[in-house]
């Protein structure tokens, strides 16, 4: 029942939010003109509408449903309430997969891909050296994110310096990498949700079986986990959702962080609820949290990013101390 | 059998046999052997060479799942960082049985609901798992393995956070469960004296050999334990039980 509940709220709360997100912006739009835009009428508003705030409001709920339900799925599978896809270096190593893509010249359903690509290697490589000398505690998980995102940050900054097809559109893509939906196309929100989408299906799939990592990866075998497969799963899974994530947002920090945090607290740890839920709570936080990217200074627009990183930075800081015990 | 790890051999010669109904207690010193033991029957670790068989079936021919039914182990480190309640533990014991979709049945409810039955924890079942007290966990991560329905039970010092009295009801409910249901019980196990109250039957291992295979009377002799435990232990009785002390003199008076 207080599944249920829970549930319903979150449902109600992201399609508020996604209204909230249409309706209002730099531009005001009388509710009457935007109902009329949305029908399809043309006019200045009709554009704004349909060209500008719809796609970038559905751009933001896919960004904050994929990070969160990676970031449950990570929680679950390092042990680590303190993983997401930001600081474990799973999105800088999408962002570094896309820009190597834009910068190759490719089109922008290939972007996608490529940040697939990109968190892939990542996080595998958290994996591995979090499972260097036997067991994965917090902080070799969160010192393996640093190494792996200064290491990217830096490829990202020397192929961005040394591309001339970048160089042009050098402010542009600065404002994507720090988590900004403002700049996306029908074209690639329709790739992004696919790979979304199969993302998705994958976490809802495997997350009964994350479970049985509470006690680690040995007790999930004698639990009858096949830890090679299942790991492999989680982690391709985990590279989707973040990798579509960041081809629309670039780095987006803290929200797959936070949001299976909280939502593990309305409805306890099990990873299937814990994924269903995380997916509307993150896309409401995220689209939330770009209305208010576009609304405190306008007419400027600030990346979402920046709005996320102000308030999780802290948040971070506060889990991180609560949870001292176990960090070592 | 054989076994240990890439550039290390614990075990070699290794030759046992246990029939359902057996609560078998491994011994011996530190670095013996015992917990490398556990790992090969519960089919962690790989033997060298030897197998490791169970109604004549070798283990390594089962997958995870099909091992999971028939071998439960009792984890040893328990602690876990997310809120699940004793239940949802207790259910993680149900991951072997699950369906593709992952959803709990009317049996795997159920077997859940006599695991926590089984261990007296049916009143904890919705407590948070990280806030009872060290011995109800554990009770829980018991039930957790009693839960999968296996007809082995592999317990890695079970009673390490317990204090006496815990200690001594755990190892009850183990022995009761095996002989009621009979199961199959391998427990390592640090107290000798504890385990020559519950086991009907003692391996004692040094050097990756067993030492010693037999009644836990037999096995509590001092030769035996100076032999194998190296100096420092003596064996009294008391009603009819033999006891390990310390040996000698009091410590303190050294």
């Amino acid at each position: 029942m207080r599944l249920v509940v829970v549930f319903a709220v979150l449902a109600t709360l992201l399609v508020v939010s996604a209204v909230a997100g249409v309706f209002i912006g730099a531009v005001a739009i009388a509710p009457g003109d935007v109902l009329a835009a949305l029908m399809g009428q043309d006019s200045t508003a009709g554009t704004i509408i349909r060209e500008l705030r719809l796609p970038r409001v559905l751009g933001a709920a896919l960004v904050g449903g994929a990070l969160a339900g990676a970031g449950a799925l990570l929680q679950g599978l390092l042990r680590n309430p303190l993983a997401d896809p930001f600081v474990t270096g799973t999105s800088a190593g999408a962002s570094l997969g896309a820009v190597i893509a834009v910068a190759a010249g490719a089109t922008a359903t290939v972007v996608p891909l490529a940040a697939f690509a990109g968190a892939l290697v990542a996080i595998v490589l958290v994996w591995r050296l979090a499972r260097l000398g036997g067991r994965t505690t917090v902080l070799t998980v969160l010192l393996a994110g640093v190494v792996l995102t200064s290491f990217t940050g830096a490829a990202v900054t020397f192929i961005l310096v040394s591309s001339d097809r970048l160089a042009l559109r050098l402010r542009a893509v600065l404002g994507w990498l720090q988590g900004g939906v403002s700049v996306i196309s029908w074209g690639e929100l329709a790739v992004a949700s696919l790979v979304v989408l199969l993302g998705i299906v994958g976490a809802i799939f495997v997350a009964p079986r994350v479970d049985a990592y509470a006690f680690g990866e040995e007790t999930a075998a004698t639990l009858g986990i096949d830890p090679e497969r299942t790991t492999a799963v989680i982690l391709a899974t985990t590279a989707l959702l973040s990798g579509a994530a960041v081809a629309i947002a670039g780095l987006v920090g803290f929200v797959g962080l936070v949001v299976p945090h909280a939502v593990r607290f309305l409805i306890g740890a099990r990873h299937r609820r814990l994924v269903i839920a995380s997916i509307p709570a993150g896309a409401t936080v995220l689209v939330l949290a770009d209305l208010a990217a576009r609304s405190i200074i306008p007419p400027a627009e600030l990346p979402v990013g920046v709005i996320t990183g102000l308030v999780g930075a802290p948040f971070f800081l506060i889990l991180l101390v609560r949870s001292r015990r176990m960090i070592v | 059998m054989r076994a240990g790890y890439r550039d290390s051999e614990v075990l070699r010669g290794i030759d046992v046999a246990v029939r359902s109904g057996e609560v078998v207690a491994i011994v011996g010193p530190n670095g013996a052997g015992k917990s490398t033991l556990l790992r090969v029957l519960a089919g962690l670790l790989p033997p060298h060479a030897g197998s490791v068989t169970l109604d004549g079936r070798e283990v390594a021919s089962l997958d995870r799942a099909q091992l999971a039914r028939r071998i439960a182990v009792v984890p040893q480190v328990f602690d876990t960082l997310f809120p699940f309640t004793v239940r949802e533990i207790v259910a993680l014991g149900r991951t072997p049985w699950l369906g593709p979709f992952g959803t709990l049945g009317r049996d795997d409810t159920r077997a859940v609901t006599r695991a926590l039955d089984d261990v007296d924890a049916s009143a904890l079942a919705d407590r948070r798992i990280d806030r009872v007290s060290g011995g109800e966990r554990q009770r829980a991560v018991l039930a957790m393995a009693l839960a999968q329905e296996a007809d082995v039970l592999l317990l890695d010092e079970p009673t390490v956070h317990l204090d006496p009295a815990h200690q001594r009801a755990l190892l009850d409910v183990i022995v009761r469960l095996a002989r009621d249901r009979g199961l199959i019980v391998l427990a390592v196990l640090h107290d000798l004296n504890l385990a020559s109250a519950m086991a009907t039957r003692f391996l004692v291992l040094r050097d990756g050999a067993i030492a010693f295979d037999g009644a836990p009377g037999e096995a509590l002799t001092r030769p035996l334990l100076r032999d194998v435990f190296g100096p420092g232990l003596d064996v009294v009785t008391h009603q009819g039980r033999a006891f390990v002390v310390p040996d000698g003199e009091d410590a303190r008076a050294r």
